[in-house]
């Protein structure tokens, strides 16, 4: 029935609209190097906050030292105050108890953030399931990056890092921006 | 300080009198960079001293306890490797001694040796961690990458052994997951020398370095009376000149046919604390060294159908077989009605197990001995009176391991 | 005090008389099984008993190994307070407990005797909800002061959590058994 597509023209469609879709030319070019660009620099100069709690924490100094040196990637940094850093790693599990300080810390943060959830308690809450633990860094903050593992060996800390670092360079630093700026007015006057 | 008098030109002020000076509240963590755990001290200091510090923790607390009474014997092992997340295997060790304490069995010799050299590894790791991490806090960031060395060595071969580099799961009640892997000998004599070779480099780096002495000796001490009062045990309670050690004292697994010595200090002071540790790890090895020579062939697990699975040859092929593993897999081996306490030696001390069994798969009520939660406890008695920088080198000796203070 | 296992350890029969003789019928049980001796006395005398156990020097169990709590859910008396000793010349070691009633659960507080005491049984006021009788601190030591009930006991459900911050998605689904 409905299946004689032409692909042929929609394709052309497509091209078109996107085509018209664009903005001018030359500030189109700048912008989306620019974007790549700043990407680019950001991904290789990230300055953790290792918000280490549990057992984790002795990979994630594994990973910090010589046999896996983290600092190849740009990321060797450690800044313990979160208005330094660009990148939470919640490394261990986290219970109730924890939860508000998690939560302030990653308030605390400038943006642009991001958090990487590291080993399975931080993920989902691992094999704990109880009245204390919270399932799930996610619960209480956003984060972009899972890394699973209990604990994740030093090779998946660093591939989950190159994934993060592929999402920080796509991320499109003047779109980002301008959703913050609107999220930012929304905060402050209430629903448009 | 009282900044308008100060300031004021036309005060006279002496300035040979001693300012005025206020209390004042300081939070140290609970996430803090010089804590290498999550433990919160608020403290009230006048001018630089302390004058009262109430420490407060519970950020790890993961039910170990109420998780274990919810799982059969053989599921709450993987739990305890998470309680001293430094040194597992002690902690499996001490689980599995206890529930063999109900039953009434008796590992074989070959497993008895392993069970020994793997805790020792484990401990070397654990005291590497230690003193690694608190001369990393103290400012001496060379030492840490050079334990940090060792330990990488020593994850290597448990993960070759027990197939992970931490979280291990490798003793069961009754014998042992598996058998050594091949070349695994080998493997441990070419590491022993880098070992050694990373502690002695760590003790040239520390041992007499001016700052690392000024900033530990006679900091943090405490006396034999209130180390006993606090039920201090392991490195912490001999430096102050006690020689306990649970290895000695009420000898486990193949302690009682090797020979090492138990190092003491006598100040127990945060310097004594190091030392103690780094003569440990010097012990450790030669205790491995000894089992290596003296570890005999055989079978690494009791065979006794109340507590070990059959061979897979015989759940295959004959239905007592199939039974018996279904049984105790799916009931959990079922230890007689009572309860036990087995201790064992951990990297901080007598680690307990108290086990309460009603004679189901399930264990009643587990408890835990965590030596660092009495040793932490007199946290506060400690640095009452000190400087606050001397918060990061004694909190960094007392080696607090969050998951198993807090379990 | 010298290493441990100077003198040689007291026979448990002989322990008993010692407390029999100084105390009269405090001891209402006793049993070693397992290779553990283990004592229960009465709730009452529960600090004279520990200190008389502590000082006595025949017996000298002067070190605390650990102080914890069980909870017997539907027996009665519904707790049970355990306390492990450690005589630390003679290397003997010696459980003794005490049953605390569900509608009274207190007991007296050990910390005059010993200073580990403290953070002990504040953990077990904490997890059980054991109160202590002359205690210089009794707060919650490990669950955070707002958290409601006391979590090792049989009657809280393993999974009943009361989280401290609005959390971003429902912790489990609603189906599931709690
Ligand atoms: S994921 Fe595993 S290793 Fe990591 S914190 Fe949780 S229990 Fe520990």
């Amino acid at each position: 029935m409905g299946l004689n597509i032409d692909y042929e023209h929609l394709n052309q469609e497509l091209k078109d609209t996107l085509q018209k879709a664009r903005p001018a030319p030359p500030s189109g070019f700048v912008m989306a190097k620019l974007d790549e660009a700043i990407g680019w620099a950001r991904k290789y100069s990230i300055f953790q906050y290792p918000f280490v709690t549990a057992c984790c924490g002795m990979e994630f100094m594994s990973v910090a030292v010589s046999h896996y040196d983290i600092d190849r990637f740009g990321a060797g940094m450690p800044r313990f105050t979160p208005r330094q850093a660009d990148v939470l790693f919640v490394v261990g599990t986290i219970n109730h108890k924890q939860a508000p300080i998690l939560k302030r810390v990653y308030e605390q943060m400038c943006e642009p953030k991001w958090v990487i959830a590291f080993g399975a308690c931080a993920s989902s809450g691992g094999f704990y399931d109880n009245y204390t633990t919270v399932r799930g860094a996610d619960k209480i903050i956003p984060v972009d990056i899972y890394i699973p593992g209990c604990p994740p060996r030093p090779e998946a800390v660093l591939d989950g890092l190159i994934m993060l670092q592929a999402q920080i360079q796509q991320e499109g630093y003047m779109n980002k921006r301008k959703a913050l700026r609107k999220q930012g007015l929304k905060e402050l006057h209430g629903q448009p | 300080m009282d900044t308008e008098k100060s300031l004021s030109p036309s005060a006279e002020v002496d300035i040979l009198e001693p300012t005025e000076t206020r209390r004042m509240r300081v939070n140290v963590g609970p996430s803090h960079p010089a804590m290498h755990g999550v433990i919160q001290i608020v403290v009230e200091v006048e001018g630089e001293t302390i004058v009262y510090s109430d420490t407060n923790f519970g950020y790890l607390h993961r039910g170990f306890e109420k998780e274990c009474e919810n799982h059969t014997y053989q599921l709450c092992i993987p739990y305890t490797d998470r309680l001293n997340y430094v040194s597992p295997l002690i902690n499996n060790e001490g689980f599995c001694l206890a529930v063999e304490k109900f039953f009434g069995v008796d590992v074989p010799e070959r497993c008895k040796y392993i069970r020994t050299m793997l805790s020792e590894l484990s401990r070397i790791s654990d005291h590497q961690t230690c003193i690694g991490a608190a001369a990393m806090e103290l400012g001496a960031f060379t030492p840490f990458l050079y334990l940090m060395k060792g330990r990488e060595l020593i994850y290597r071969i448990l993960e070759e052994v027990t197939g992970h580099r931490l979280t291990i799961n490798y003793m069961r009640p009754g014998g042992l997951a598996a058998n050594l892997p091949e070349g695994f000998f080998e493997h441990l004599r070419d590491i022993i020398p880098v070992i050694r070779e990373v502690t002695s480099e760590t003790d040239k780096l520390l041992t007499k370095n001016r700052i690392f002495i000024d900033r530990t000796r006679n900091v943090g001490a405490i006396s034999k009376e209130d180390a006993l009062s606090f039920s201090y045990s392991g490195p912490c309670l001999r430096a102050c000149g006690v020689a306990y050690d649970v290895r000695k004292a009420f000898p486990y697994s193949a302690y009682d046919r090797v020979d090492f010595e138990v190092p003491v200090g006598s100040t127990g002071d945060t310097l004594d604390r190091y030392l103690v540790r780094m003569g440990e790890m010097e012990q450790s090895v030669r205790i491995i060294e000894q089992c290596m020579r003296q570890i005999p062939d055989g079978p690494v697990s009791v065979n006794d159908p109340r507590v070990i699975l059959p061979p897979k040859q015989e759940v295959y092929h004959t239905i007592e077989g199939l039974v018996n593993h279904f049984k105790l897999v799916y009931e959990g081996i079922r230890p007689p009605k009572g309860e036990v306490y087995q201790m064992v030696e951990g990297g901080n001390g007598e680690l307990g197990y108290y086990i309460v069994s009603d004679g189901t798969g399930r264990p009643y009520r587990v408890r835990v001995r965590p030596p660092c939660f009495m040793i932490v406890s007199s946290m506060d008695f400690m640095i009452k009176g000190a400087m606050m920088a001397d918060i990061v080198p004694v909190f960094g000796s007392l080696n607090m391991i969050a998951g198993e203070m807090e379990r | 005090m010298a290493s441990p296992k100077t003198s040689a350890p007291v026979a448990f029969s002989s322990l008993l008389s010692v407390i029999k003789g100084h105390f009269g019928e405090v001891v209402l049980a006793h049993r070693s099984d397992f290779g553990d001796d283990t004592i229960v006395v009465q709730r009452e005398r529960w600090l004279d008993v520990l200190r008389f156990l502590k000082d006595a020097p025949s017996l000298a169990f002067n070190y605390l190994v650990d102080l914890t709590c069980v909870d017997y859910f539907g027996q009665e008396p519904r707790f049970e307070m355990v306390v492990h000793l450690l005589a630390f010349e003679s290397g003997k070691r010696l459980r003794v407990k005490a049953r605390i009633p569900e509608e009274d659960a207190t007991i007296a507080s050990l910390v005059p005797l010993w200073r580990s005491a403290n953070w002990l049984e504040r953990e077990v006021y904490d997890m059980f909800g054991i109160r202590f009788a002359g205690h210089p601190d009794l707060r919650r030591i490990l669950m955070y002061d707002e958290f409601e009930g006391y979590p090792l006991r049989k009657d809280y459900p393993l999974k009943k959590s009361q989280p401290r911050v609005p959390l971003l998605s429902p912790e489990r689904e609603e189906e599931e058994e709690i």
